[in-house]
């Protein structure tokens, strides 16, 4: 396994350095260190999931080929609200998007059922999913990540949370959500987004400002906030009871 | 957090016009004046009232007691609604701090800074705020006049116009013949002739599936054309049929009085006929004199502000704007730009940087929904799309229900956040 990786990287360094991000699926970089995803899996999954030769659904869906599935979609699993919606409203998983779950799942759903705080070294993150990426169909077959570069991930600037956003600008901008979001949390056809915590909230609209959330609306909506002005929209929205 | 927000805003109340001394009006509380409490409007009252805590005194005038909304009255005549789910009263703004005055404004004196209503009463203003929708174009449809709107309805003004197209639709004999005549640009709601013809359809599918559908359109193209056609064809084969302009769509000819039209000089019998005729401004801000040679009224795109005079602001399907549609959302969208800067003029609140958005909604057949959406900025002589989205042909059957699901969350949304 670890050989194999050595050696695309090493075709890497050969062929791809300065022509990068042409270079399409063929040359896509190692994910990362698979032997030490499968400790980590081990550790802080498999209680709750399967990956491998009859993996089936248990607290949370089994985990083979889910590179390319749509979120939400393991047939016979009872998914969170969050989830499905995520599912519907087009969210993938990708290697982007898959990094992004697990560095902090609610920044990408947020809803999820799943009870896991979230992974914050990139590095162990590179394992774990270089590891799911084994037990996807044909790996060969589904590009590591869309172009070719590696995953961004939404590892959030300390500098961007440690923003003091203004409420009274908070407010103003706040009137743009509460058109479709009701200010009293009513969540019919459209989730609510009063009493989150400060940081879930900012990181969700980094998330889709990033687009890796899919919702078009959002992705307009968010793609168009400053950093301040996402502080001052949680600054706001705290202040809501 | 909780506790001392409380008592600020109740502090606010009691002592608003100390806490927020107007600079330049001196003891008494500037006034502002709200014509139309629909969605650019009641918006604006509320938003006037509830964020400047008591400091301004703000009066809506509306001519109903009870406000009918034009969006989701499509979904009405195909029945996805009840008529009261679309009606919305003016408690909530009361309650908000706004007057409500329910009586038409008749003139508007700019010299005087008042207006004068029906029922004789005159008020002053400080800032005046017009938000009265649209009004028909006479001559626009060769034969028809608002007086044939009994026979030949609009219902491009929601309420016993709606009820009456319903009931026509109803009635229709088996097989017979639904026509519209589509209205040129600009209109309100782009897509919304269109999903009145996929509602429609739904309908006489149910019932008369053997009815068809005739548009008449004097436009080439229309919004959200894929996605309607293609739903049209997949939902509702062979009823519907669309006649541009290449085919006499635009000479249309209607004759009332024996339920006839005339495409291109081709006299037809039809059964029902829904006539939207070419628009233009409320017909107060005609009188008002805040119009120009379009019918429209221009605003600046940073405020909304009157181009014509600087006490007044118009909101919604009035304005002329720029890139912005005639909708309810950017109606409501408008408003709080307004809201924002007439608060600033008058009690010296900060005032940030005008940001605009627009999503409609339209359903095309149960639980097939579709959207399209933009973001708006205000630039030197318009306020100008910066990104815009639409929903894509041959989605599959779960986004478009998500989609019909968010636009009943929409509604619930802007309603609350309209009328409070
Ligand atoms: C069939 C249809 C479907 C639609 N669907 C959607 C949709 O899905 N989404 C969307 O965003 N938009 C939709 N719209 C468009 C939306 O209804 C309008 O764009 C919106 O209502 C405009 O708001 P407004 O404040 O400019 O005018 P209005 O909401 O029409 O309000 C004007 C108010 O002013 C009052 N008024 C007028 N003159 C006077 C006077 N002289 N004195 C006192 N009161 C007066 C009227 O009684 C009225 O209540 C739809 C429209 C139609 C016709």
């Amino acid at each position: 396994m670890r050989r194999r990786h050595l050696l695309s990287a090493l075709v890497l360094l050969a062929v791809g350095v300065g022509i990068w991000p042409g270079a399409g699926p063929v040359a896509a970089a190692p994910i990362g260190d698979a032997e030490r995803g499968a400790l980590l899996f081990a550790r802080q999954c498999s209680a709750c999931h399967q990956l491998g030769k009859g993996a089936v659904n248990r607290v949370g869906p089994q985990l083979n080929r889910v590179f390319g599935r749509t979120a939400g979609s393991v047939e016979g699993y009872k998914y969170s609200k969050s989830m499905a919606r995520m599912g519907s409203d087009g969210l993938v998983w990708t290697l982007d998007t898959l990094d992004a779950y697990v560095e902090n799942p609610r920044s990408l759903v947020s809803g999820t059922r799943m009870a896991y705080r979230g992974m914050k070294d990139a590095e162990a993150r590179s394992a774990l999913l270089a590891y799911l990426r084994e037990w996807s169909d044909k790996p060969q077959n589904i590009p590591e990540a869309e172009p070719t570069a590696r995953a961004s991930g939404l590892v959030l600037d300390p500098a961007i949370l440690a923003i003091q956003g203004d409420p009274d600008f908070g407010e103003y901008l706040s009137s743009e959500c509460t058109t479709c979001h009701q200010r009293d949390g009513s969540d019919q056809g459209i989730p609510a987004i009063t009493r989150w915590p400060t940081e879930d909230f900012v990181a969700a609209m980094h998330a889709y400002k990033r687009k890796l959330r899919p919702h078009p609306v959002m992705q307009m909506m968010a793609g168009r906030l400053s950093d301040e002005e996402i502080a001052a929209l949680a600054a706001y929205f705290t202040t809501l009871d | 957090m909780t506790l001392s927000r409380r008592t600020f805003i109740a502090t606010g109340l009691a002592a608003g016009s100390v806490l927020h001394a107007p600079v330049v009006f001196g003891q008494s509380r500037p006034k502002v004046v709200v014509i139309g409490g629909g969605a650019g409007g009641g918006t604006a009252a509320r938003y006037l009232a509830k964020d400047s805590k008591g400091a301004l005194d703000v009066t809506l005038v509306e001519a109903n007691p009870i406000y009918t909304t034009c969006f989701f009255s499509n979904l009405y005549l195909g029945g996805f609604r009840d008529f009261e789910s679309l009606q919305h009263g003016y408690d909530g703004l009361a309650a908000s701090g706004v007057t409500v005055i329910n009586d038409t404004a008749t003139a508007v004196d700019r010299q005087a800074r008042t207006v004068t209503l029906a029922g004789g009463q005159v008020l002053s203003y400080d800032r005046l705020v017009l938000s009265p929708g649209i009004d028909f174009k006479d001559g626009s449809v060769p034969g028809w006049s608002l007086a044939d709107a009994e026979v030949m309805p609009h219902a491009y003004k929601a309420g016993p116009q709606t009820q009456l197209l319903k009931q026509m639709v109803e009635a229709m004999p088996a097989g017979g013949t639904f026509a519209m005549v589509a209205p040129p640009n600009p209109y309100r709601c782009p897509p919304g002739p269109y999903e009145r013809i996929s509602m429609v359809a739904h309908l006489l599918k149910q019932t008369n599936p053997t009815a068809k559908i005739l548009v008449l359109d004097p436009k080439d193209k229309y919004s959200k054309q894929a996605l309607f056609e293609e739903g049209w064809q997949r939902h509702y084969d062979g009823m519907v049929t669309w006649v541009g302009p290449d085919f006499g769509g635009g000479s249309v000819e209607v004759r009332p009085a024996a339920m006839e039209i005339v495409v291109d000089g081709e006299v037809q019998k039809v059964d029902v006929c829904n006539v939207i005729p070419g628009q233009m401004a409320g017909k107060i801000a005609q009188i008002a004199g805040v119009t120009d040679d379009s019918g429209w009224a221009p605003v600046d795109p940073a405020s909304m502000q009157s181009k014509l005079d600087a006490n007044v602001w118009v909101l919604g399907d009035s304005s002329a704007q720029g890139d912005m549609p005639k909708s309810a959302f950017s109606a409501n969208s408008q408003a709080k730009v307004a809201a924002m800067a007439i608060r600033g003029e008058l009690t010296g609140s900060r005032t940030f940087p005008a940001k605009y958005s627009n999503t409609c909604w339209s359903l095309i057949a149960p639980e097939d929904g579709v959207k399209v959406g933009a973001s708006y900025e205000p630039t030197p002589d318009k306020i100008a799309s910066v990104h815009s989205f639409i929903s894509q042909t041959g989605e599959d059957a779960a986004l478009r229900k998500v989609t019909f699901e968010e636009s009943l969350g929409w509604y619930a949304g802007i309603t609350a956040d309209i009328f409070g």
